[in-house]
């Protein structure tokens, strides 16, 4: 780690604490992804759980992207970080509209179970990552165990 | 007179003007939706560099928090695309 005052020169080398919280909310996503898909599929049959599952997919990828880019820019400058963030959210959107728009037609989607799952698994996954992470900036000392 | 002759024989019936005011509709949700998050990641990141490169020690923390609420901002954008898909996609 350089310690320099310009955000241009200045680099982070080492772990990448985001990648970690992507991966986390990634496993917990596959953990809880059948229990949502199961009720889309409940409620709008096949096409509920196959939409349920695509949306999830998108959600889990749309947020490993995201990580791993602001973990690759970090490593080279904090201003081209904060680009490929900036950009990187003008194309994350323009291929989650791309993915939805190639199906949209496709008999095995369900539109509501499709938007239903995104914005459900999204704001779930981070209000449950959330949780760990204001427990470990609150209190450093004491990493919360994976049973908590 | 030519060009407003053209444009009233192509005029819609009720059904299709309603899928095309729908879609329209659809079109300004969608961009509205994702101004307000722009600028939130825009000033979230730009706020996280500034603190990052006047105290690197701080970085993970920073970071971490960057990160989510980064991702809780662009959940305004995803309920906005949502709405697109519902309404007008």
């Amino acid at each position: 780690m350089t310690d320099t005052s310009s955000p241009m020169t200045t680099r982070f080398e080492g772990a990448a604490p985001e990648v970690e919280v992507s991966r986390d909310m990634i496993r917990r996503g596959l953990i809880v992804g059948p229990v949502l898909i199961a009720l889309c599929g409940i409620i709008w049959s096949m096409s509920g759980v196959a939409s349920s599952a695509y949306a999830l997919a998108l959600v889990l990828v749309n947020f490993a992207i995201a990580a791993g880019l602001i973990a690759v820019t970090a490593r080279i400058s904090l201003g081209l970080m904060m680009g490929a963030i900036l950009f990187g959210y003008l194309i994350r959107l323009a291929m989650l509209f791309l993915a939805v728009y190639l199906v949209k037609d496709a008999g095995w989607i369900s539109r509501p179970a499709l938007g239903l799952t995104i914005i459900v698994s999204h704001l779930g996954l981070l209000a449950w990552e959330l949780k760990y992470v204001a427990a470990s900036l609150a209190y450093p000392g004491l990493k919360p165990s994976r049973s908590h | 007179m030519e060009a407003i002759s053209h444009i009233a024989a192509v005029a819609l019936t009720g059904d299709e003007q309603k899928k095309a005011n729908a879609a329209i509709g659809a079109g300004f949700a969608y961009g509205i939706a994702a101004i307000g998050p722009g600028i939130g990641i825009g000033y979230i990141v730009g706020k996280s560099v500034e603190a990052m490169a006047r105290q690197p020690e701080a970085a993970g923390m920073v970071r971490t928090t960057m990160f989510l609420g980064i991702a809780f901002t662009e959940a305004l954008a995803l309920i906005g695309f949502v709405v697109f898909i519902l309404i007008g996609l």
